[in-house]
Order: structure tokens, then C-alpha cells, then sequence
């Protein structure tokens, strides 16, 4: 497969399409089992996490419609032709853009010069025009497309809104796609140092002791410094850093669970170690997972901004959360203050963190009362 | 216990030297010697002389693991790793890579600083922190402890670079309270503190209260408080003679990991306010990608991260007499 495949769309929504997938196969897995029904029926009983719920869909929605896209045919920009190849005449296409681009096209196409207001109608600075007397004076000029910008424009004139709905994707994979990454290390050392004990559980142990005590800062500054930044590789650093507290976590459990009967029972009736780790402990540790995902999901989504104006977190050409408000940072001491940019990150942000920790605190609860 | 000490300590050896192989190969399996120098360098100035006499100035003309041209131990002292990532167990903490001023005196330097900044976050975040959980456990269910839960939610939902930045406006720009960012040292210090210490504790607040509410709970739940209650003793009694008490266990269990952690700095405080301390000390040697310092601050916080947990088991012996005669 050439290396291109990775790059193009067929690649990006083969992806999304398997993680969608997934996810749906791991729900209708678990909803065989009565454990999990009735962690979803309190869930639904508390209407503070319901609602949170439907605000992350709404969240996720855009993210997966920013994931999935196509390449559309060149037209030509007057006669609306179809643009071909001259030699063999296959039609030729553009560089592509997700859904939500498409979407958004109505909003994002009008773009102005430089900053303006939410919902203005006239320019950001004045200039000098003729009036009527023929005295010289300082007016707002009217904009391009009045009133037609949300949050108004950032200084390249592009609309704010737009920014902030693109930046959602970048959110939500950070905080999912870290602790995902952490999952099959944390799962495989975690039950496998707790179940065999011994130098496993020794190795394991030294292991982790070595990579947590690395300050995580630090840590994710040498690697994007090493491996150059951007998404995946902030969200490898950050899976890197944090798979230990899971492994730790993991493997207290497994200790707990080893001692139970029908371990007991499977080992003396001759199963294979590797068949009860796998049948017996993993489903018995899933809720533990899932809890430790859903709680770091908003730290991980806060975390991004500060690695991003510490100039480590992801790239310039991914638009995210994190660089509108290192954007904003200067833009707050000009006069008269742009606020715009900080309120559209905030709003957004506020808007993800918080339906996500009150949801992540009625997970922790339905799933293990013990916690609370 | 003399026993269980000398283990801990002795285990430390071989993490920290854990530690310093991760690091050293995370930096140089990518980045030679040669490339730091051509980097260093610049394009045009990256002759094979120039690129020798940077490594000979800076001390990267040694070999990464094994000397072979030496013999015997020198075989594996003239080398970096050596030289460069063993030597800081000896607290030789080498130069920097940009300026070749020596580490250890610039370190020494900015401690305070960081400390003034830490100390008084710590401090203020620790007592409001109990005493807010402690209003909330005791009202449980109450709206009081509603609100209090809602509000720490809200804390926790934003982000610290929000606050920084809010705060930053409101107090220093509009407000014209304090200073915006700063640092003198001597009595001066309090006016460039007070906005970054409010900002501080306020990010601190939210995650804290309640995990010391989850403590308090779990705490007041149990029979002796209700027996104490029955008894006729009045509230303030039972809150602050027996129940907190008990819950200060893994309170103060985390208390000496904090302490420790202090002396690294808060990153994003010290480098919007321009504090010059240890934290402000690491981004700087981020962006500039000095990995020297990077290096020596890794090793630190290292060190601090497992002197911390060691002090941790250490302080659960000391408060929790359940754990001594196990």
C-alpha cells in the first residue's frame, strides 16, 4: 500500500468508520450482560447525565462529521465545466475537505479583511472616507457580509465559529484517543504483573516506576522536540505518559480478583492462565477502563491548550482550542479589546469539559458505588 | 522499619538510573552529537571543523556508551553517558548547551523564587481545600453542599490557562490592582505574587475539594461519629476532634509528594508572570531546546517524585498506626 493511502480520505474514513464500529460492537457486547444494564438504567435515571450525554453526542457528532470526507471534481471557476486531465481525460479532483467543511462552506466562504465584532455590520478599525460636506473623516466602512459572523472574525478575516467547530475534532481525539492508546499496555502488563506475580509482577512494577517518575511535561517536550508535533504524536506522548496510573490501577484489581472463587474454580478445573486472564479478569476490569477513560477525558482536553502555548502541542496547521486562546493572548491588549476569539474557545471548551466531568461523575457512580 | 527503608532507598538507585537511560536515549537515538552541532550551527557555518570544535566545547566528542579507544574503566567514563547523564548523581550538573553557563549555580538561583511562588498556593490551597470539603461533607445533600459541588465542577471545567489569562485582564489591566507580570526580590515580591497565588489556588480548588469531600464522607459515615453524636458532644466537637482527625490520613499522605514537587515551579504561572524561577527555567530550555536543562530538570523531578513517595509511605507509617505494626 503506498504510503499516500495513509494520507487520503479513503484512509480517514476506513478509520472512523472502524472506530464507529467498534464501539458499537463493544455496547452490544455489553449489553448481554445485566452488569452493565443496570449501570445504564441509574445513568439514564439521573437527568443531569442525560442531558450532559446528548450535549456530547452533539459534541461528537461534529467531531466524526469533521473525520469523514471526499475529494470533489475541479471545476472551473467561470463556466462551472467539469475540469479534465488533457491526455487521458479522467476527471480530475480537488485536495477534498471532511463534512463538516462542506457544512460549514455557507459561513466560512465569507470572509472579511481582518478582525471584526461578533454580529457587526461595520468594519473592526476605521478608516478615512469623504463625507457628504467633502470634510475627511474616520468611519466604520460597512462589512463584506454584515451580521453574518457568530463570533465574529480572527485577523485573516476568517470566521471565528468555523475555528472553533473545527477545533472540536482535535478535542475530543486528544482525550479519547490518549487514554485508547494507553488501554492495551496498561490492560496487558496491568493483569498480567497482577495475575502471575513474581518477577513480571517485579518488571512491571520497576517499569512503571521509571515512567511515571519522569515529569509528564517534560516528557511529552522531549518527545514532540524528537518526533516534531502534531495530533498523533501529542496523543502518543500523552498515552505514553499517562498508561501507568492505568496499569497500576489494573493490576490492584487483578490482584483482588485472583483471590475470587470462580478463579479458583477455573484454575482448579485446569484452564490455562492466559484463558482466565482473558474469559475471567479482562470483563471483571472493563468498568475500570471505562471509568478511567471518561474521567481523564476533560483533563486531557485542558491539558492540550497548556501543551499548546507551551509551543508542544499540536502543530500550527491543526486547529485547535489551545491556539485560538494562545491567539487571544494578544489580542486581548490591543484597543478596543478583541474578546471574540477567548469567548468563542471558552464557550466551546466549557461547553465539552463540563457535560463531560458531570457525565464522567454519574459513569463513576453507576459503575462502582464504592467510589463514591 | 530501619529495614524497609534501606530497601526503598536502595531501590531508588536503579529507577533514577531507569530514569536517566530513557532519557538519554530519547535524545540522542534521533538526535546524534553531530546534528545538535549542525543545528547549533547553522546551515552554512556546519563545517566537519566547526561541527568538532562545537562538540569539543560542549563535551559531546565522546562516544555515546563504549570508549573503544580507551582502556580499562576509562572505557566507560569517556563517554556522554557517563559524562553527561551519571555525572548529575554527583550533582555535577554540567553546562548548558546554548550558553555554557554552569547549571548548577543558575538552578540554585531560581529555587526561591519558585518557592515564594508555591509555598503560599500550597499552603492556602491545602486549608481552604479541608476546611470547604469538611462544610460540605458535614451538610451533606444540603444545598450548601450542592452549590459547593456545582461550584468545584465549574472550577475544574476550565481552563488554567483561562484563569491566567481572565485574571491577567481583570486585575492587572482593568482593575490596575497589581502589576501584570514580574518579579522582585525582597519585600517587593508581594505585589507581583498576590494575582498569580489567587490565580493558583483558584485552579486548585476545584479537584481538590472534592476529593477531601469523598475523604470527609467516608469518614463521617462510620459508627464512632454517630455514637459521638448520640453521646450529646457538640457538632463542632465531632467535626474537628475525631472526624478530622481521621480523615487527614490519606490527606496528609499526599502532603510530602506536594511538598517535594514545590521546588520544580509551576510552569504556566511562572511563565506568564514572568517569574524567574525553576519552571519559567524549563520552558525556556523547551523552547529554546536546550537539552542540557531538560535533562538536569527531568533528573529532578526525578529525584523529588520518589523522595516524594518514599516520604509518602514514610508519613502513612508515621499517621496511620494500623500501617506501622503490619
Amino acid at each position: 500500500m503506498p504510503a499516500t493511502f495513509f494520507q487520503s480520505w479513503w484512509f480517514q474514513n476506513l478509520l472512523t468508520l472502524g472506530l464507529l464500529t467498534g464501539a458499537a460492537l463493544l455496547a452490544w457486547r455489553l449489553s448481554r450482560r445485566e452488569y452493565w444494564r443496570n449501570a445504564f438504567h441509574e445513568i439514564c435515571r439521573n437527568r443531569l447525565a442525560v442531558i450532559s450525554f446528548i450535549i456530547l453526542c452533539g459534541y461528537g457528532a461534529i467531531a466524526i462529521l469533521d473525520s469523514v470526507g471526499w475529494r470533489r471534481p475541479l471545476r472551473h471557476p467561470e463556466t462551472g465545466e467539469v475540469a479534465r486531465h488533457p491526455e487521458t481525460g479522467k476527471v480530475i479532483l480537488d485536495q477534498g475537505a471532511s463534512a463538516l467543511d462542506y457544512l460549514l462552506a455557507p459561513i466560512s466562504a465569507k470572509r472579511e479583511k481582518t478582525y471584526s465584532a461578533p454580529l457587526a455590520a461595520t468594519d473592526y478599525t476605521p478608516t478615512t472616507a469623504m463625507s457628504s460636506t467633502g470634510q475627511p473623516q474616520r468611519v466604520h466602512a460597512p462589512l463584506t457580509y454584515p451580521r453574518s459572523h457568530l463570533f465574529g472574525t480572527d485577523r485573516i478575516g476568517q470566521d471565528v465559529f468555523c475555528q472553533a467547530c473545527k477545533s472540536i475534532r482535535t478535542g475530543i481525539i486528544i482525550g479519547l484517543l490518549t487514554t485508547i492508546l494507553a488501554v492495551p499496555f496498561a490492560l496487558v502488563f496491568g493483569t498480567a504483573a497482577g495475575y502471575y506475580g513474581g518477577w513480571i509482577d517485579d518488571a512491571t512494577q520497576y517499569v512503571c516506576a521509571v515512567l511515571s517518575s519522569i515529569p509528564t511535561v517534560l516528557f511529552i517536550a522531549a518527545f514532540m522536540i524528537i518526533f516534531g508535533q502534531g495530533l498523533p504524536q501529542l496523543a502518543l506522548a500523552m498515552g505514553i505518559a499517562s498508561w501507568t496510573g492505568l496499569c497500576r490501577l489494573l493490576r490492584g484489581e487483578t490482584i483482588r480478583l485472583r483471590e475470587t472463587d470462580f478463579v479458583l474454580a477455573a484454575k482448579a478445573m485446569g484452564v490455562p492462565s492466559w484463558r482466565i486472564i482473558l474469559r475471567h479478569i479482562v470483563p471483571n476490569v472493563l468498568h475500570l477502563i471505562l471509568i478511567t477513560t471518561v474521567i481523564r477525558f476533560s483533563s486531557e482536553v485542558l491539558a492540550e491548550a497548556a501543551f499548546t502555548y507551551l509551543g508542544i502541542g499540536v502543530g500550527a496547521d491543526t486547529m485547535s482550542w489551545g491556539a485560538m486562546i494562545n491567539d487571544a493572548r494578544t489580542e486581548l491588549t490591543r484597543e478596543p479589546i478583541i474578546w471574540w476569539k477567548l469567548a468563542a474557545a471558552f464557550t466551546f471548551m466549557v461547553g465539552l469539559v463540563l457535560p463531560a466531568n458531570l457525565f464522567g461523575d454519574a459513569v463513576r457512580d453507576a459503575l462502582d458505588p464504592r467510589l463514591r | 522499619m530501619t529495614h524497609y527503608l534501606l530497601r526503598r532507598l536502595l531501590y531508588l538507585i536503579p529507577t533514577l538510573l531507569g530514569v536517566n537511560l530513557i532519557v538519554f536515549l530519547l535524545f540522542f537515538l534521533v538526535n546524534s552529537p553531530d546534528d545538535m552541532a549542525r543545528q547549533a550551527l547553522g546551515d552554512k557555518a556546519s563545517t566537519p571543523e566547526n561541527v568538532e570544535r562545537w562538540k569539543e566545547a560542549h563535551g559531546y566528542h565522546y562516544p555515546l556508551f563504549v570508549n573503544r579507544d580507551e582502556a580499562g574503566v576509562a572505557r566507560l567514563t569517556e563517554t556522554i553517558f557517563f559524562r553527561k547523564s551519571l555525572a548529575l548523581f554527583w550533582g555535577d550538573f554540567g553546562r548548558s548547551d546554548m550558553t555554557l553557563e554552569p547549571l548548577g549555580a543558575e538552578i540554585r538561583q531560581r529555587i526561591a523564587p519558585s518557592l515564594c511562588l508555591t509555598t503560599p498556593i500550597f499552603l492556602v490551597t491545602l486549608l481552604t481545600n479541608i476546611l470547604v470539603a469538611m462544610l460540605a461533607a458535614s451538610r451533606r445533600a444540603s444545598r450548601i453542599d450542592l452549590a459547593i459541588q456545582l461550584a468545584c465542577v465549574l472550577l475544574m471545567s476550565v481552563s488554567s490557562l483561562i484563569f491566567i489569562i481572565g485574571g491577567q485582564y481583570l486585575f492587572a489591566k482593568t482593575l490596575r490592582i497589581v502589576p501584570v507580570s514580574g518579579f522582585l526580590p525582597g519585600a517587593d515580591m508581594a505585589k507581583f505574587l498576590l494575582l498569580p497565588i489567587g490565580i493558583g489556588v483558584l485552579g486548585g480548588l476545584g479537584s481538590g475539594i472534592r476529593l477531601y469531600r469523598t475523604f470527609f464522607l467516608e469518614e463521617i459515615g462510620k459508627d464512632y461519629v454517630r455514637t459521638a453524636r448520640a453521646k450529646g458532644l457538640p457538632e463542632a466537637n465531632v467535626l474537628f476532634r475525631h472526624v478530622l482527625k481521621n480523615a487527614m490520613i490519606p490527606i496528609l499522605a499526599n502532603v510530602p509528594m506536594q511538598i517535594l514537587m514545590l521546588f520544580m515551579g509551576n510552569l504556566l504561572l511562572e511563565s506568564f508572570f514572568s517569574i524567574p524561577g525553576l519552571g519559567g527555567y524549563t520552558i525556556m530550555a523547551i523552547n529554546t531546546q536546550d537539552f542540557a536543562i531538560v535533562r538536569v530538570m527531568v533528573f529532578l523531578g526525578s529525584v523529588l517524585y520518589m523522595a516524594g513517595l518514599l516520604l509518602t509511605d514514610i508519613c502513612y507509617a508515621a499517621v496511620d498506626p494500623r500501617v506501622r505494626f503490619q
